[in-house]
């Protein structure tokens, strides 16, 4: 039997079990943390940023979904400096790229649109850097559009941990960062992708989207699957 | 004591965000019983005025004549809104910006065209190397975002402003 840890997230008392991070521990008790790269299914990576807390004692700030709990912590998830640092995160990946909401597949089904009017971002302080970014729409059903990735590389984690098939990762360093296929070829000539369609679900924005969706009918319809394909792959011990 | 004055002005926008602001219903007479519209794309008046309290702008400062035109009314205006998505982040007309000015005319007037192939030189206003938010350009004191913001939150962004209360745009997103 794993031990119990109690602690504190913002003031109030809760309970998870050892080896747990705060990110699940607040989730199960209806604590809202905002967070675009974790998604129940996959393991975390803490890219995104969005989900830094406060923890008394500590003079850094930590990544509630790699932060594992421990005994008597106090956890403090929302304060006015958490939601600034917030919106700020939330601002750099929109002015990153070219992220144009309104023409957007993914207009109001979107975790980025959604988290700019939750932390309550009206507008941007930061020049948009307007970059220069590419489309690859080589592949048969799905195609990727750079300008709206934000790289928190959920689809790298879905295609490895649960297709099995590793066609994304990443290259380059920097600004220049890109998700790729294989050895970045073209998407359609991967000869690893299975066309399962998992990374299009879990895009959290506009990025990856099934061809032949207009604008602001991107859902994701049917990414409830992933809980249920990470139970099947622990039970087979993949 | 006489009626705040309110404007609208229209930069590179495609009016859609005016369209929200009629479509407001008759509620617009309301906020029209509380203030005086003195210049807008909406009703004749050639040129605008001096002191305007309230001015919301459609578009982003795209040419020139933008650039001309929302200085001037900043200069007149107490109470500025950057009015909807293009305002507020550029938006659609901003989609030019990684393709820069030259390609851009180059593609869609000579590239193109077969008929008398030229780059619009006379009459039309200058582009600019970039189609920018107006706040990058001059003071914004309120953003709505939304493309278009719905009509309910331009009625209670006005009325916030009419009664001298800070606006209330919760609510508010880009896109939609």
């Amino acid at each position: 039997m794993s031990t119990v840890f109690t602690f504190r997230i913002d003031g109030k008392d809760v309970a998870g079990s050892e080896g747990q991070t705060v990110m699940e521990v607040a989730e199960e008790n209806g604590i809202d943390i905002p967070a675009l790269c974790h998604l129940e299914g996959i393991h975390d990576r803490g890219a995104c940023r969005l989900c830094m807390v406060e923890i008394a004692g500590s003079p850094k700030l930590a990544a509630a979904c790699m932060t594992k709990i421990t005994e008597g912590m106090d956890v403090t998830a929302h304060s006015e400096l958490l939601l600034e640092y917030r919106r700020t995160v939330t601002e750099m990946m929109f002015v990153e790229r070219n992220h144009v909401c309104a023409v957007c597949v993914a207009n109001n089904h979107c975790e980025l649109q959604d988290t700019a009017e939750e932390l309550g971002l009206t507008h941007f302080d930061l020049p948009r850097i307007s970059p220069k970014v590419d489309i690859d729409a080589s592949h048969r059903l799905f195609a990727i559009d750079h300008n709206r990735c934000i790289l928190c590389l959920r689809c790298v984690r879905v295609c490895d941990e649960i297709e099995g098939a590793h066609t994304w990762d990443i290259m380059h360093r920097g600004l220049e960062t890109r998700v790729q296929t294989d050895m970045g070829i073209p998407w359609g000539e991967s000869t690893t992708c299975t066309s399962c369609g998992k990374c299009v679900q879990v895009c959290p924005t506009g990025a990856l989207f099934e061809k032949g969706r207009a604008v602001a009918r991107g859902s994701k319809t049917r990414r409830p699957f992933l809980p249920w394909m990470k139970v099947v792959a622990e039970e087979r011990g993949l | 004591m006489s009626k705040p004055r309110v404007a609208t002005v229209w930069l590179d926008g495609c009016s859609g965000c005016h369209m929200s602001l009629i479509d407001m219903d008759e509620r617009i007479l309301d906020i029209f019983e509380r203030a005086d519209l003195v210049y807008s794309p909406l009703v004749d008046f050639k040129d605008y005025p001096e002191d305007v309290d309230v001015c919301l702008v459609e578009g982003a400062v795209s040419s020139e004549e933008d650039l001309h035109k929302i200085k001037m009314v900043r200069e007149r205006t107490k109470t500025l809104v950057s009015f909807g998505d293009c305002a507020v982040t550029s938006n659609v007309p901003g989609m030019r910006n990684p393709i820069g000015v030259a390609p851009l005319l180059d593609r869609a007037y000579r590239e193109n065209v077969t008929l008398n192939p030229q780059i619009p030189s006379e009459i039309v206003p200058k582009l600019l190397p970039a189609s920018t938010p107006v706040h990058r350009v001059v003071k914004v004191d309120v953003f709505l975002p939304g493309c278009p913001p719905s009509a309910d939150l331009i009625y209670t962004m006005l009325d916030d402003l009419l009664a001298g209360r800070v606006p209330d745009v919760a609510g508010s997103r880009f896109g939609r």
